[in-house]
């Protein structure tokens, strides 16, 4: 049987509300709000990346699965803003947590589901025998172009999940994706702002693979939405992941606390992920659960787990909960994001 | 590559808070140091590595207002002696506050940042600054 044995978020501090970005773009804030249900989003610090929201959620993992770092035999990272183009992220993991020398590491990249597919990864090298644990993480620093739609929702924040036979306090038991090409979201090499291809982000690219690989989950585990406890569904904004669960079939009851975006923006690779930390830090023995990541270009990874009674036996305080990390917040003005992410440019020789 | 070497060596301390202990004297170093000061010779052959917490308070603190161009946009910025619980003290950034949060013996913890940017091309050096605690909810 192997599962989740520990997981670990982490989300930076900072917060703007939707109505300061539209203040400043001459929009109707009430419009935007509805519109996207988003009511605030977190901003990465000038100091904060990708690899440094990957170390504090992988050391916050082991801390709270007592895991010696050694016994860490792989470690992929999932993410669409890596500092690097190229020098894998996951090199500075897993020198900041002491992972041993030999071991197998790489970075991810597929949109908003790298992380979930390096889930997918770890957890069949488990499975095979070729590690004992292995650790996934997804996590982004993502970037709207100023003005643009994405720039009330594209936020920072990453979750690691560490992945074994042993202890383990959430058992994987299902897990499928599905792909297709589809011109819904792109960065081209070398551009600091994606594009979206207006007409497919719906329709076409979320809720068809969404939707699909959701179903696909319920058909091979034999199962109905009423028999999860919650479901958490990718969330690029508040009102997709909702229409999308109640489309299938499920209520709200299960899908809020999963729901994270409302509050801290879309994570991108670490979106639902992050929901799934959060229903951990809550969740009983003998909980199902259905999970759907969303990258656009795009698929969908389905999974379905189930607490087991190991998980009474792990101490989900000794780390911090995603309540604890959503309750430590400071707002920022429109300016002071700017500044921080960079998108006030001060030339090559001041930076 | 004088200067990537350095950061290449430094890498281990620098991300991981690993210092050593004189296994003569039991007195903890932070950055780790090949020979105890205090023992000399006797301590040859007993320095070991230690993984620090990464747990320690405020000693004293300077807000600086002046930064040089690569601090601008952390500006103002708070530097710190910390006095960690293993007994050294560190300089270094304390983030995610307002410098009207910052007191001597205020609890802090090390976490994981950005250090610096070598311009849009070069390497990225990451390190330890610090966060005071969070006092417990009610
Ligand atoms: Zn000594």
């Amino acid at each position: 049987m192997q599962g989740i044995v520990s997981y670990g978020s982490y989300v930076p501090k900072y917060r703007i509300k939707p109505e300061e970005i539209a203040r400043v773009w001459g929009e109707d804030p009430d419009n935007i709000k509805n519109g996207i249900f988003i009511l605030s989003k977190s901003v990465p610090a000038p100091d904060e990346d990708v690899a440094t929201i990957s170390v504090e959620a992988a050391r916050r993992a082991l801390l709270r699965g007592k895991i010696d770092p050694k016994d860490i035999g792989a470690i992929y990272i999932g993410s669409e803003s890596h500092p690097y183009a190229v020098k894998p992220t996951a090199t500075i993991v897993a020198s900041a947590i002491g992972a041993d020398f030999r071991m197998f590491a790489a970075d991810y990249e597929f949109a908003c589901k790298a992380g979930t597919a390096a889930m997918q990864n770890v957890l069949a090298m488990v499975d095979s025998g070729m590690i004992k644990y292995g650790m996934a993480i997804g996590a982004d620093t993502s970037q709207g172009a100023p003005g643009d739609a994405l720039e009330y929702s594209a936020s920072a924040g990453g979750t690691a999940f560490i992945i074994g036979k042993e202890n383990v306090i959430a058992e994987i038991k299902h897990t499928l994706s599905v792909t297709s090409d589809t011109p819904d979201f792109w960065r081209r090499e070398g551009q600091p702002y994606p594009t979206h291809g207006e007409r497919f982000t719906g329709e076409p690219a979320y809720f068809r693979h969404t939707l699909s690989a959701a179903r696909g989950i319920m058909e091979k585990a034999g199962t109905e939405p009423k028999d999860y406890k919650y479901v958490i569904l990718h969330q690029p904004n508040g009102k997709f992941p909702t229409r999308a669960a109640k489309t299938l079939g499920f209520t709200e009851e299960q899908y809020k606390t999963g729901l994270l975006t409302p509050y801290i923006g879309n994570t991108y690779s670490a979106a639902m992920m992050n929901g799934l930390s959060a229903v951990l830090d809550i969740a009983s023995p003998g909980d199902k659960i259905l999970a759907v990541s969303f990258g656009s270009g795009a698929g969908s990874d389905g999974f379905h787990i189930e607490v087991t009674d190991n998980y009474e036996k792990m101490d989900v305080k000794s780390a911090p909960t995603m309540a604890e990390i959503l309750s430590n917040t400071e707002f920022l003005d429109y300016a002071v994001y700017a500044k921080f992410k960079k998108k006030i440019v001060m030339g090559e020789e001041l930076e | 590559m004088g200067e990537l070497s350095r950061i290449w060596r430094e890498s281990d301390h620098r991300y991981r808070l690993i210092g050593h202990v004189c296994r003569n004297c039991n007195t903890v170093y932070f950055p780790p140091r090949d020979i105890c000061p205090t023992c000399h010779r006797d301590s040859v052959g007993k320095m070991e590595e230690i993984q620090l917490s990464g747990k320690g308070s405020i000693f004293s603190y300077t807000v600086v207002h002046d930064a040089p161009p690569a601090f601008r946009r952390q500006r103002p910025y708070i530097i710190a002696l910390i006095k960690l619980d293993e007994g050294p003290t560190l300089t270094a950034q304390i983030v995610d506050t307002k410098p009207e949060n910052v007191s001597s013996g205020k609890r802090v913890h090390a976490v994981f940042r950005k250090i610096r940017e070598d311009g849009s091309g070069g390497i990225l050096q990451y390190g330890y600054k610090f966060v005071i605690d969070e006092p417990p909810k009610a």
